[in-house]
């Protein structure tokens, strides 16, 4: 499941970051650790602030017995009581309620992605669902995201992250063309959104992509996560979905496929993946990419894949339906 | 979990560590390389999560080089060990790496040697040692089965030993381990222990 809207929240962090964040060098710790710890004392004394307003202030409301002083105003004091209300439940403590149900909603990495290296290039392909807790938001999410036109990378986790992080690195890319006048290879390329992962660590981005490309060295696959894992490897699969897709990836996976034999197995494995995962399923994007760059395979709905992997069978009837004889 | 032991032997260093890259219940990568060659004389097995593990010992390794391209000569193994624990104990109270590091190395005059760092800086100098999950099962057996001055082939057998204890016992064992081992010839790879081989892709 991807969260659309709520995941922009954290943007709201980053403009207290200075450009220079992201050319820090890997071994020195980043800087804003600090401030971000200041931002984070200064929000929790405005939490208490608004903690205090949220009491009613009855002040205003005088009770009748009070305007009225006599020997009974102990009992006029319930019959005349001004009314009284409970506070609806969530309202007394809004940033809790928010908390709470941020946490009901975040859901580490709901969907299926897999990628894998053969001897004719990579095969990339993604669902595109998008689930808040149990509802689905989308059926039609873009998760391969192109980078430039001999990268891709997957998404999965937070929809904005991997989004904003994935065109940050496609700048960063073009920027190391433009200064160097050579294309970048997938293994640079990885290693920069791995160390911007990496300084952004504990600071709750959820990101776990798989770049996948082309270079001078041949088709190139890594997985990198926004815990600062990156691994380079042949197949990956990344989402709630995965077991599922690795599952049929491992089993018909040679590396001497065709590209066609290799396109119907991403295929088959993200809809088995869809089939067996709820927070999977939409449309599977199968692209390929070869020496002259990426190119999209299909797109095809995930249901009619399954009628037409599995389509239905007439059943024999048993007994013919006869019509009663008239009386 | 991740395993590293590692012991020292007549005129030789020996580290090995498993070679699973895991995220919970799924193994993402089964020859991931642990055991990273410093410099031409030293290894460095780590275990620990992974984007500090690869960051903090590809670090390490480029400091160990800035020395030498600056002073001309490299860095004895006592001294890398010394570094390396620092930089774990500076970063400690702030932002702590957790990594758990087998540092081992050979100098001329003082042959082999090997060091045990905590992801919480602690460091000794020993002849044998292990981390993770396999180390319960490694350590008593080396106690029993080391002595001074081993030579290769006893060394080997003993790490081998170590490594189907491992797979008997352990309830997650990893499946592949890597063998790596320096001496006055320098620090190299000296055997991969497979039980599951990945197919392999030719380069067009």
């Amino acid at each position: 499941m991807l969260l659309l809207l709520f995941r922009l929240s954290f943007l709201s962090f980053f403009p207290s970051l200075s450009l220079s964040q992201h050319f820090a060098p890997t071994g020195t710790k980043p800087h804003h650790r600090i401030s971000v710890s200041l931002n984070f004392k200064q929000r929790k004394q405005r939490e208490e602030k608004r903690r205090m307003m949220m009491k009613l202030d009855t002040s205003g409301l005088e009770s009748f017995s009070a305007a009225v002083p006599s020997a009974m105003a102990a009992a006029e004091d319930q019959l005349f009581a001004p009314p009284s209300f409970d506070l609806p439940a969530g309202c007394a403590d809004f940033d809790k309620f928010q908390m709470e149900a941020k946490q009901t909603l975040k859901h580490a990495k709901g969907t299926t992605t897999l990628a894998f290296i053969f001897n004719q290039g990579v095969i990339v392909a993604a669902d595109s669902r998008a689930s808040m807790g149990g509802y689905i938001s989308s059926q039609s999410v873009k998760k391969i995201i192109e980078i430039n036109p001999y990268m891709l990378g997957t998404m999965a986790g937070g929809a904005a992250d991997c989004q904003f992080w994935h065109r940050n690195l496609g700048i960063k890319c073009r920027l190391h063309e433009l200064a160097n006048k050579r294309r970048i290879s997938v293994t640079g390329a990885s290693k920069l959104l791995a160390n911007i992962l990496y300084s952004y660590r504990g600071m709750g981005l959820s990101i776990g992509t798989m770049i996948a490309g082309w270079d001078e060295k041949g088709p190139g696959l890594y997985y990198v996560d926004s815990e600062g894992g990156r691994l380079k490897g042949n197949r990956f699969s990344v989402g709630s979905g995965s077991p599922y897709a690795y599952g049929v990836l491992d089993n018909g996976y040679r590396p001497d496929m065709t590209v066609d034999e290799a396109h119907e197995l991403a295929r088959r494995a993200i809809y088995h993946a869809t089939f067996r995962d709820g927070a999977s399923g939409g449309v599977v994007s199968v692209y390929h990419v070869g020496p002259n760059g990426w190119k999209k395979l299909s797109g095809d709905d995930v249901s009619e894949l399954h009628y037409k992997y599995y389509p239905v069978q007439p059943t024999p009837v048993e007994h013919e339906m006869v019509d009663a004889p008239p009386a | 979990m991740e395993c590293v032991f590692g012991l020292v032997g007549k005129g030789f260093a020996i580290v090995a560590a498993d070679t699973s890259a895991v995220n919970s219940i799924l193994v993402h990568k089964s020859n991931e390389d642990k055991v990273m060659v410093l410099d031409s004389h030293k290894l460095l097995g780590a275990s620990g999560e992974p984007g500090d593990r690869v960051q903090f010992t590809e670090y390490i390794q480029k400091n160990v080089h800035l020395y030498q391209f600056r002073n001309g000569i490299p860095l004895t193994t006592a001294a890398t060990a010394n570094f390396t624990r620092g930089e774990l104990a500076t970063a400690l109270r702030k932002n702590p790496y957790s990594v758990n590091i087998l540092l081992a190395g050979y100098d001329k005059g003082v042959g082999p040697s090997m060091y045990y760092i905590d992801y919480i800086a602690t460091m000794h100098k020993i002849e044998k040692g292990a981390f993770g999950y396999g180390s319960y099962f490694c350590l008593s057996m080396m106690d029993r089965l080391y002595h001074p001055d081993m030579s290769i082939e006893e060394a080997i057998d003993l790490i081998d030993k170590c490594i189907i204890e491992i797979r008997t016992r352990l309830v997650v064992a990893p499946p592949n381990f890597v063998i790596k081992i320096v001496d006055q010839d320098g620090a190299r790879e000296y055997a991969w222990r497979e039980s599951i081989k990945s197919p392999d892709v030719s380069m067009a």
